[in-house]
Formats: C-alpha cells, structure tokens, sequence
C-alpha cells in the first residue's frame, strides 16, 4: 500500500495514496475541474491550463492533472482568481479555435465560466483548409486547440510511432508530420489513436466527415456497444458506434487494462467485411 | 513492450529480418532462418557455463536438466555461430543479458512456430525459462502470441478432441458422468475424438462420411489444399456453417449462414493471457443469417431435443457450473472487471494472473515442469545452386492473414500490392531495378511479383506475404512439410530463385499459378 | 551527410547479423542541435533529405525532428541565399533608428544594446562567420568583476594565471567541497539570471542528491532584450567563467557540465571553446565540459527550456516540481547557474567578494555599456555613470529587468538598485538590463515592440502565453493606433495579463504583460 498524503481541497480534507495528482483528489471529492489535455491513459502535459487551481504559498495557480499531492497542501479550487483563469483559458482558446463539436462536458464549462470568446472582437484564429490525404481519417486543424494528446498517442505513450509531432512556435505552433507531409508519406500507421483522444473534433474519421458532411450524422440514432476485436489474441475491447444497422466509429475504453483504449489500425478500421455481406434485418 | 523499454526494460530482438521491433532493440540478432534451436541451446549452454542457472528452482520443480544438459553441452558458440550466422560474442551476449536479468520474459509468434519442428522450437525456448526460473512469476514468462481472438477460448470450451469445458478429460467417467447427469442423462462417447488431421485421414479411409464445419475455411486453409478439397467434396453430407460463402461452403449441402461472433452475437472469447472477456451484439446480422446458439438449437430441435431458445448468458451459467476453472465468472464480474483470467473458482475469486506460479507452490501443486532436449533441425527446403535465396513469409501490419477480412477496407499503409522484399544488394547482384516485376521460382512452382528494395534485409534473405492470394498466390512457393506434433507447415522457410522475366513473357504481374487450381507443378 | 558525420563520425557499416541499437542509440538524441547546425552552417538551411539522414543517424522520428527544426529561428526549412544578414530591431536599436535593408532579416536584441543599431552577417557554405568583435566594457575603479576585461588575452589561459587565474579553484579543493558551499552560502549571494535564487542553497540541495551523475549547466543564453554583461564576460574573461564552473562542479559533485551559449554570441562561443581546451590541457579541470548553441530562441533562457534544448529537444519549459537540483537535465541532478554568478564564485574563496552587480546601460544615455555599482546605489546615480541622457533632452522612462521587467518614470528613478529597493515599487532587477528613453521616444513603438517580442519568442505549448501574448499584441495595436475610447481593450488586457501571470507554465508567460501593464499605468501613450 502506497502511503496516503492529507490535503485539503476547498476545506474538505482528504487522504490520497502518494503519487496522486491534484485532480485525483479533485475527483475523488465530486470536484467538477475542467481538463482539456488530460486524459487518464496520457501522461500529464499540463498544457492547457484549464485546470489550475489555487495552492497555498505558491505564487501562481498550480495545474491539478500533473501536480502531485504534498503533505499539508491547502487547495482552493473556487477562488476569484481560479475562475478568472479558467475562463480566459476558454476564451483565448475559443477565440482562436473552432470548438463547436468539443463534448457536452466542454460547453458546460464555457458556460459555468461564463467565456464570452468574441469579447476580444477581430482576432486572429487558427483556421487553415482541412486535411483530407487518405481514405481512412480527416485533420481539421482549425479545431486544434494543441493539447499534445495526439502526439502523445502518436509518440511514447501508446502507438511509439512517433509520425507527428508539433511544430512551429509561439501562436503558429501546430501538429505536423516531418515537413508538412501528408500522412501516406509520413510514418503514420493509422492506428487512428491520435482520433481516439482528440477532444475537439479535429481529428475524424473520414467516414464521419463525409457523413457530417452530408448531414446524415445523427447521434440520436446512435448507440454504442462494447465487444472484443477479432484480430488477434491480445483481445482490446472495442466501441462500436452504430447509427441505423452501421458501425459509424470504433474507440476503446481508456480504463480497460488490456490497452488502455488504443488500437491498431485493423481493429480501429478493419471492420468493413462484416458490413459488406448484404442487407440487414 | 515497448512501454517497458520506456521503463527501463532491455529488449532483445531476434528475426532474420531487422524489423521495426528490432529497430528498438538494445540487441538485435539476425539470425537464419530456421536455426532457432541451435540459438537456443547455445544461449542454455553459457548459462550452464557460468552457472547463472536456478539451481534451486531446477531441483524442485522440473525434470529432465540432465539430459538436457547434456544435449547443450555440444552447442558451442563456435557450432551455434556456423549454424546461425551470428557472431559468438553476441550470443554469448545476449545468454548473459538474459541469464542475469531478475527478471526477463519470451515473447514469439509465428517465426517460432510455422516450421517443420515448430514444437521443437518452442521447447527449446522453454528450456530457458525453466533454466532461469523466468516462468510462473511477474515479468517473466512463456508468451506465445496468439494471432485470432478466441485461439484460447476455443480449446477452453472443449472444441478440442479429448477435453470437455475447462480441459476437462472426457475419458475420465467421473467427468464423463458429470456431464452426461448436467444433461439429462445424455448418452456420449466416453472416449476422445479426432483432431482436424486426423479426420480428414478418417476421410481418407472412408470411415467419416459427413462433415458439419462452423467458422473454418479448410478448403483454403489446409496446407495440402488439392487433397482437402478433394476429400471434402467426397463426403456424403457436409453442412457449414460461416459468416461468409466461403470456399468451403462452396463444397456445402447445406450452408447456414451466421453472425459474426465479434459483432453480431453475445458471449465471450478467451485472450492470450487466458482474460475471457464478453462480445456483444453491436449490429444485426443480414438477412438470413442467424445467431449460432440459435442454429444450435434449432438444429437439436429437428433432430428431437428440446434445448429451448437459451440465452448467451444463460449458456455461459451452464458451462459455469460445469467448468471448475469458470465458475466464477459470472457476466456481471466479467463486465466489472473487464475480463477474468482462469482459473477462477467462484465468485470472490479475482482471477489468476500467473497460471505457472504453481511451480513456485512449497510443496509444488500438480506435476513438475519437463525439460525437453532437442537437437536443431535446419529447415527441409535446402538452399542450393539452382535455388540460392531464402524465402521466409509473414504478415503486415494492416492485413490479416489470407485478406478475406482486411481487404474489404482502404488501407493508406497498402501501397501497391504484394512484393518480393529483398536487400538491395541482392537487387544489384541480379540486376534487377527496384519496383520491377521478376519471376520467383522455388522448387514447386513460380510467381510473378515485383521487387521492393529494404534495407531491412541481408542479401540471400526474401520476404512476402499470404495477404493477397488472388494477385499473387506466394503459397505456391511454400513448402508443406509440416510438423508431426503440431500439424504446422514450414511457412518460415522455402528455398527460391528470382530471375528477371524476358520482355515478351510477363505475365503483367499476375501470378501464374493460382492456389486450388492445380498450380503446384 | 558530410556535415552530419563531421558532428558523428562516419556511418558504421550496415551489419546484417548484429546491431547494437535501442536505447544506446536513442540516447545520442542530444547531438541533434549540433547536427542541425553542421546542416544549417553548410547549407544555409535544413532540407528533407538532410534531416532524415540525421534521423536515422540519430534514432530521432523525422517528425520529431522537424518540430525541433521548426522551433527554433536559427534553422530554416527552406533555402535562403549566400549571405544572411541579421538586423536587430529590438527595443534599444528601434530607439536608434534602425533600417532593415531589403533581403535582411529582423531579428530580436542580438546583446548588442552598448552598439545599437546591431548587425550580425554570416556566409554560408562555410562555418558561421559572425562579424563581430568585442567590445570594452567601461572599467570604473573598484571595478570588481570586469577588472580583467581588456587588462588579460581571452586566449591565453597564462596570461588568465598571471592575474591571479586559478587561485580560487585550488582554494576550494583546500577547503573541501561543503566549505566551498557553505562559503558560498555565507556570501549571501544571489543568483544573477533574475530569479535571485541564493546560490549556496542551490548548491547545497544538488550536493546532497543521491542520483548520479550530477550536471552543472553555465546559462549563457542571455537574450533578455537590452541585457550583454554575460557576453562581456565571455568573451574578455572565459577563463574566469571555467574556473567558476570548476568549483561549482567540486563543490556539488558534478560530473558533465555544458555552457549554452545563445547562438548570437560566436565569438564568446569561440573564447569558451578555447578556455576549456587550454583549462583541461593543463589539468585544471577534473570533469567533462563543453559548450552547447543555442539556435535562437529567447525561452531557453529559463533553465528548463534550457536542458530540453540541450537534450535535443523544442525549448518547452516544464512544469514544476520536479525542479532541476531533483530532475534536471536528461531527468538528473542539475545545477544551472547564470555566467555572472559563476565569476562572482573567484571571490568569493578569494575573500575578495562584494555585493556589487552587473548592469547593462543602453538606450538614450551618453555612454551605453555594462556597469558595476554597489548593491543600492540608486538608478539615478547609475544612469550618470553612463552619462545620463543627450544634452537637451529629458528623461521620459526607464526599462528596469529587460522586456519582462517594468517602466519607471523620472520620479521613481532614485529609487536603490537592490532586491527589496526595486520591489518596494513593484520592479524587479531582473538580468540587469537599464533602458533609458528620453522625451524624444516613441513609447507606443516601444510597447508594441515589446508586445512583438513576446509573442515571437512564445514557445506555443500552454493556452494562457501562445494565445494570451497573441492577443495582447492585437488588442495594443488595436487601442494605441485609434483615438476612440480604449477602456473596454485596457480591462482585456489586464484580464489576459492577469491569467499570464497567474496561469503560464514559466517565467516567459508569467512576466509578458509586466512592461506593457506598467507602461500602460505609467507613461502617457493613451488618449483620453
């Protein structure tokens, strides 16, 4: 057993294992803290600072998905100053990123902080012509908010097949394959889990594109399932999106032990065989 | 692995081809095809030498160190290098790498096993991890990595000759009774069946006369494919059951069409680790296809039993209570904890993570663990004059086995179709440009492909795949010399000729020959 | 690939049977900057084919690499011509009516504020060929650490030995490593980067690390608009800088050292170059140093950056903790330590040591150059050393601490030159830098400027400095080019400025809205 570390968050002491971060301890209290570049099976890159909350005797606010807990550590997560931050941190962002098809959570939290993005009137933004290099996914980096998560599914922390990286710096900082190559030519090998973690729709697959496109996307109509892969004995548990008899995109569970929820490219987009056996009833 | 190696983990590689895996490798050693044994023993013989042995662990919990001992001793550094290509200070390198680690697992998949003595190959592996203690603890271990999702669950559930669900020996009548009283008195042989071999030489002999096949394609995938589609097509009935018209069902009376198991139905597959973890039904099946505990049922029911209309679930809660080693595994636990490695008893049982930590047990539980000497055999499809280049197949990242399933979507990753890899030094020798098409010829049959240059590759080496058998059949070249023990054909290792194809010959890439058409010359 | 294997020796031979690779080859990862340059220096730029065969030599993902060579200004991914010329048009050279010649590049503060306007010319095909000299520093009597600037031959490490080179190295190996430290923390001294970190303290916690191997890292990638004292005393005094790292490394144990140079100080790179050879020629030297270049980026300035970069990585600072003394370069015990403190280090086992520091005078003063004044001496005083502004002209402010420091007004310009003198008003020292504007400034320019550099020199990786500093930038040239009422774009900037401060990963997000914010208080650039 790992030794517990007693903190306080917003006056409710808790006791977490040594080596828990902040927002562990957020969590575990029902502590709604808004993250964008964390997720559970990445290592922490505390980029986006959506996150930050207020530590006693630390001049700056602190990021709670990478900062681990320290005996004592009295935590504000509601203050002035945390909710000036975070809102900033969703206005600045929205200002310059088209985050429309960011999840229900986000658009609650752009609410909750009251960002209001068009305060800063004309303002530069990111948007450039999307990606469409290949038949199996769609980069539309006017949705990148740089929250390094591709890269790192792309890098160490799951794939290591390190095709993309960022480049650039300063505002024109972005995702890019070695000299702005299009996948097929870069080391991609679509295990499409660069999709998988991305929060804000910039990375798609292409079939959810061109449906989106078409405006047949309806998630009303949809309903995911959980099955195994067939592919081969390691046994990663799939998402099956389905709308009307289709599979429509396939993630796995960040929680599952067995990957994490990353794929390889069969499971992710080897699919097609079972849907192309004739109508169904 | 290789968050392993980001944690500090050492990784060894071993292929004749310098992979991307091997590119991560401390150590890659490139060895011949088909001397892996040779490898082996050489790697057991330094470890004896410099007494990196677990003596204590030999002494209580295997049999057979002597003569295995003695069978190494003559694998010397000096013989392994002539055998295997690989210089002696690397093996001796790699034993002592191993042999001192605290920890230290052996992973394999097919480059072990699709040889003419590919259970040989595995016991010489598992000659090490007995030699070293490196089984049944964590960070070691035996791994053979299996290449379908329910390789595992099938043998769990008895669709093997001589086990009922959970291994359990069907010639043992108090198992026997067990079952035959669960059923209602079921009246079923008490003795062991046949495994797929030895049915079709029942075939041969007249002695089966009807077949009924769910979800194997042995008209494509048998390695003598003349002769499998021969006997099938002999038999006086043959039902299949698939989830496509396969080559098989083509040679049916009667196709029943199913569900995709991963995606159309509910139940569970087994995984590498033993981890049985649920399926579920994302989709509907087509029209016409149906799931197959529904055939099952349906089928009992026209031959007079009345197996009602069952449930996945309930199915499972039948086996459960039949099957010691998944009795615990209810559906709910099996959600819970995404998946529950056997055995596992009942329903307070967290599942077994080690199955071999019973070797560790004092007094050690069930039977002690065997060396095994063996002796390496080079592979059967000689390296000669006329056919100077080893040819070893594999598989590709996208693409799955013969491409049935992977080929229905796009990958970016296929470019082109099919090729001969070979290094680019053998490219020069024989003057051959990368990307042209040439005519690969071993010594029981002929392809057109083109050439792809990798600096992956030794000269004398050449690599393809099985994924596109209707552009290019390169089972024609294999060799189907197959091991006695496992039924496994030597895949890994034909012997080939590459010539460049006259101007006015070329077949325009196709291949000459095609599988199941009488190609083999 | 003849300037990648000038940097990595010939290719081995591919071998078929055997390679030694993994993680052996990975960890040559931190000679991709030196390799970049090779690449850079020959050709003028880094193209596709260049850079693969550097990956590949190196185990490095192409793409990861072209982040890297995308990250820094040094490197440029498409050709340029024969000749670069590279034109300051910083803070201290606008002042000084600088005009970009067609085909020249705009570069931020080249550290040559004492010579404003700058220029630093290369040739390709060749290595980089800066025209550059050094320049004397004013010596003033009781002049402590210049005293041997101009006075001994940068070159010659006999000449460093006739004025008195050396003698503190053998004194602190006679006192042993935890008197040297405990000496160096009774000094009081602080560090001289801007963060003011006692020294000794630092060197105690990297001495008491278990984890080997320790590193000590020199931080001369001074690039702090308006600041050059590092760059004096590399180039006149190198061998004071080696001796200094000498006994940083005896006292904390270290074993490797490297001195990060900012790319734009070839010749104290050079100087370095040579100290060091001559030093371990004649055995002063018991640990492994050498010099690193930096590649144009002002953000590897804050240590962690720093190591990133050495290590072969964009210059992305890292959060904190851990901090460097736990997990600093390549994830070891580290030492960073400015250039500055590093010499102060000599006197301090000379028992010669005084609390004076290193000031760089630059803008509208008679004489810019770089000064030592006692601790306290008021900013008034200072500024008459360098001859106060151009006759006929009057005081309009003062830059204290460089680009992310403050602006002070006439009326605040007695205040003391001392830690607390300075933050009693809201200021900090920061590296040193002391910009002087006369009436005749543009302040509006010199805002915008600010805002520019800021936004150039932003590394991109958190939300609150990549887009904070982009805004910042839009809504100052918003509100300073117009005439309408600006209140509604002074609360905007005070919010963003706010979340930098509060919110950045590092000290570059962290102090980017300080000098606009104060001049926005106090200097008279808005209507209304």
């Amino acid at each position: 057993m790992a030794e517990l570390v007693s903190i306080t968050i917003d006056g409710h002491g808790v006791d977490m294992a040594q080596g828990s971060t902040i927002l562990e301890a957020c969590r575990f209290l029902d502590i709604d803290t808004p993250t964008l570049c964390q997720l559970d099976n990445l290592t922490p890159v505390n980029v986006c600072r959506a996150c930050v909350v207020e530590l006693e005797g630390s001049r700056v606010l602190v990021p709670a998905c990478s900062r681990q807990v320290e005996p004592g550590m009295q935590i504000q997560t509601d203050t002035p100053r945390v909710r000036h931050s975070r809102r900033l941190v969703l206005e600045l962002l929205a200002s310059s990123v088209d985050m429309t098809l960011t999840s229900g959570q986000v658009q609650g939290w752009m609410q909750r902080y009251q960002a209001a993005p068009t305060r800063f009137g004309k303002v530069a933004t990111v948007a450039k012509p999307v990606k469409v290099d290949n038949e199996l996914y769609v980069r539309d980096y006017s949705r990148c908010i740089l929250c390094y998560k591709c890269v790192e599914a792309c890098g160490a922390d799951a794939q290591n097949t390190f095709a993309i990286g960022v480049a650039g710096r300063g505002f024109d900082a972005h995702i890019s394959t070695e000299f702005e190559v299009g996948l097929p030519d870069s080391a991609c090998v679509y295990c499409g889990n660069c999709i998988g973690v991305c929060p804000t729709g910039a990375l798609m697959f292409k079939s959810e594109y061109d449906m989106r496109a078409a405006g047949t996307w309806d998630e009303s109509r949809q309903a995911v399932t959980e099955t195994v892969c067939p592919y081969c004995g390691v046994g990663c548990m799939l998402e099956l999106r389905v709308q009307d008899n289709s599979i429509v995109r396939v993630t796995s569970p960040l929680d599952h032990s067995v990957t994490s929820g990353h794929l390889c490219v069969k499971g992710r987009f080897g699919f097609e065989f079972v849907q192309k056996r004739g109508p169904r009833g | 692995m290789l968050r392993g190696v980001r944690h500090g983990a050492r990784l060894i590689a071993v292929d004749p081809r310098r992979t991307s895996s091997a590119e991560w490798a401390d150590i890659w050693l490139g060895l011949d095809v088909g001397s892996d044994i040779a490898l082996a023993n050489a790697i057991a013989r330094v470890i004896i030498h410099d007494g990196l042995p677990d003596t204590k662990f030999i002494e209580r919990s295997t049999t057979g160190y002597k003569e295995f001992a003695k069978k190494v001793e003559k694998y010397t550094l000096e013989r392994a290098e002539k055998e295997t290509g690989i210089p002696r200070n690397a093996i001796r390198e790699v034993a002592l790498a191993y042999g001192q680690a605290r920890t230290g697992m052996i992973c394999w998949t097919l480059g072990i096993t699709e040889h003419h003595n590919a259970t040989d190959n595995v016991l010489a592996l598992i000659n090490l991890g007995l030699l070293t203690g490196k089984v049944g603890r964590y960070g070691c271990g035996l791994n053979p990595l299996r290449g379908q999702n329910n390789v595992q669950g099938g043998g769990d559930m008895g669709a093997i000759p001589a086990k009922l669900p959970g291994f359990q020996a069907i010639e043992d009548p108090a198992i026997h009774e067990k079952f035959a009283s669960a059923w209602g008195g079921a009246d079923f042989p008490l003795k062991k069946g046949w495994h797929l071999s030895e049915m079709f030489e029942g075939m041969e002999r007249g002695e089966l006369r009807s077949a009924y096949i769910v979800g194997e394609n042995p008209a494509r995938s048998e390695a003598d494919q003349g002769r499998a589609v021969r006997l099938l097509s002999g038999l006086d009935h043959l039902v299949v059951q698939d989830i496509f018209l396969t080559h098989t069902a083509e040679l049916a009376h009667v196709v029943l069409p199913a569900g995709a198991g991963w995606t159309e139905s509910e139940g569970t597959v087994t995984n590498s680790e033993r981890r049985v973890q649920r399926v579920r039904r994302a989709l509907d099946p087509p029209l016409g296809a149906r799931d197959d505990i529904e055939i099952i049922c349906e089928l009992a029911a026209r031959l007079g039993v009345d197996f009602g209309r069952p449930t996945a679930e309930e199915v499972w809660d039948e086996c459960r209570s039949l099957s010691p080693m998944h009795a615990g595994m209810k559906y709910s636990r099996l959600d819970e904890l995404g998946g529950i490695q056997w055995p596992c008893p009942d329903e307070s049982h967290p599942g077994t993570q080690f199955l071999h930590a019973r070797l560790w047990k004092d007094p050690v539980e069930g039977p002690l663990a065997p060396f095994s000497a063996v002796d390496n055999e080079p592979p059967v499809d000689r390296l000669t004059d006329e056919f100077p280049i080893r040819l070893t197949t594999g598989r590709r990242l996208d693409s799955f086995n013969t491409g049935v399933q992977t080929n229905e979507y796009t990958s970016p990753l296929r470019k082109g179709a099919e090729a001969l890899v070979i290094s680019p030094e053998d490219g020069a020798n024989l003057g051959i440009a990368d990307g042209e098409c040439v005519r690969v010829s071993s010594r029981r049959g002929s392809v057109d492909v083109n050439v792809s240059f990798d600096r992956s590759m030794r000269p004398g080496l050449a690599f393809m795949t099985l994924h596109f058998p209707d552009q290019v059949a390169t089972n024609v070249l294999t060799i189907d010399a197959t091991d006695p023990k496992s039924g496994t054909a030597e895949f890994k290792a034909s012997a080939i000729r590459i010539d460049r194809i006259p101007a006015s010959s070329s077949l325009g890439g196709e291949s000459q020959a095609r599988p199941g058409e009488g190609a083999r010359l | 690939m003849a300037a990648v294997d000038s940097i990595l020796g010939a290719p081995e031979p591919d071998d078929h049977r055997v390679v030694h690779g993994g993680r052996a080859a990975r960890n040559q990862r931190h000679q991709l900057l030196p390799v970049l340059h090779a690449i850079q220096d020959r050709r003028g730029w880094v193209s596709r084919g260049a850079l693969e065969y550097a990956c590949r030599r190196l185990s490095i993902p192409p793409a990861e690499a072209y982040g890297v060579v995308s990250f820094y200004a040094r490197f440029a991914s498409e050709p340029h011509g024969e000749v670069a010329v590279h034109v300051c048009d910083d803070i201290v050279c606008g002042l000084a009516g600088v005009t970009v010649p067609d085909g020249a590049r705009r570069v931020p503060c080249l550290g040559l504020c004492d010579h404003a306007p700058a220029t630093l010319t290369e040739r390709f095909g060749m290595v980089y060929e800066a025209v550059q000299t050094s320049h004397a520093a004013a010596r003033y009597p009781g002049s402590r650490l210049l005293r041997r600037i101009d006075v001994v031959d940068p070159d010659s490490i006999d000449s460093y030995r006739e004025h008195g080179g050396f003698a503190a190295l053998k004194n602190a190996r006679e006192m042993g490593p935890a008197a040297v430290i405990r000496a160096v923390t009774e000094s009081g001294l602080l560090g001289r980067g801007g963060a003011a970190f006692p020294t000794g303290r630092k060197w105690q916690s990297v001495a008491d690390q278990p984890v080997r191997p320790h590193y000590i890292v020199c931080n001369a990638d001074e690039s702090e608009p308006g600041t050059f004292k590092d760059r004096v005393l590399l180039e006149g005094d190198p061998f004071a800088v080696v001796e200094g790292m000498a006994i940083a490394a005896y006292a904390t144990g270290s074993e490797k050292g490297f001195v990060y140079v900012r790319d734009e100080y070839p010749l104290a790179r050079a100087r370095m170059a040579r100290a060091i050879a001559q030093a371990r020629d004649k055995g002063f030297l018991d640990f492994d140093v050498e010099v690193r270049r930096g590649a144009g980026a002002y953000i590897c300035g804050e240590e962690t950056a720093l190591f990133n970069s050495i290590e072969g990585k964009r210059g992305e600072p890292r959060n904190k903790p851990p901090f460097p003394v736990q997990a600093g370069l390549f994830g070891k015990p580290t030492l960073p330590n400015n250039v500055e403190t590093l010499v102060n280090v000599l006197d301090i086992l000379n028992g010669e040591f005084a609390d004076s520091r290193l000031f760089c005078v630059s803008g509208q003063v008679l004489r810019p150059g770089v000064y030592e004044v006692a601790m306290g001496t008021p900013l008034r005083a200072l500024i008459e050393l360098a001859g106060g502004v151009p006759p006929g002209r009057m005081l309009q402010a003062v830059l204290l601490g460089g680009a992310a420091g403050s602006f002070l007004t006439p009326a605040q310009i007695d205040v003391p030159l001392s830690f607390d003198g300075v933050r009693a008003i809201g200021a900090t020292l920061g590296s040193g830098a002391v910009m002087v504007f006369d009436d005749t400034a543009d302040m509006r320019q010199v805002l915008l400027r600010i805002a520019r550099f800021f936004r150039d020199e932003s590394c991109g990786q958190c939300v609150p400095c990549r887009v904070g500093t982009r805004r910042q930038e839009e809504i100052l040239d918003r509100m300073l080019g117009t005439n309408g009422d600006s209140r509604a774009d002074v609360m905007l900037l005070s919010d963003i400025a706010q979340a930098m401060r509060d919110a950045s990963i590092c000290g570059l997000g962290q102090t980017a809205a300080n000098a606009i914010a104060s001049g926005l208080t106090q200097l008279r650039v808005l209507n209304g």
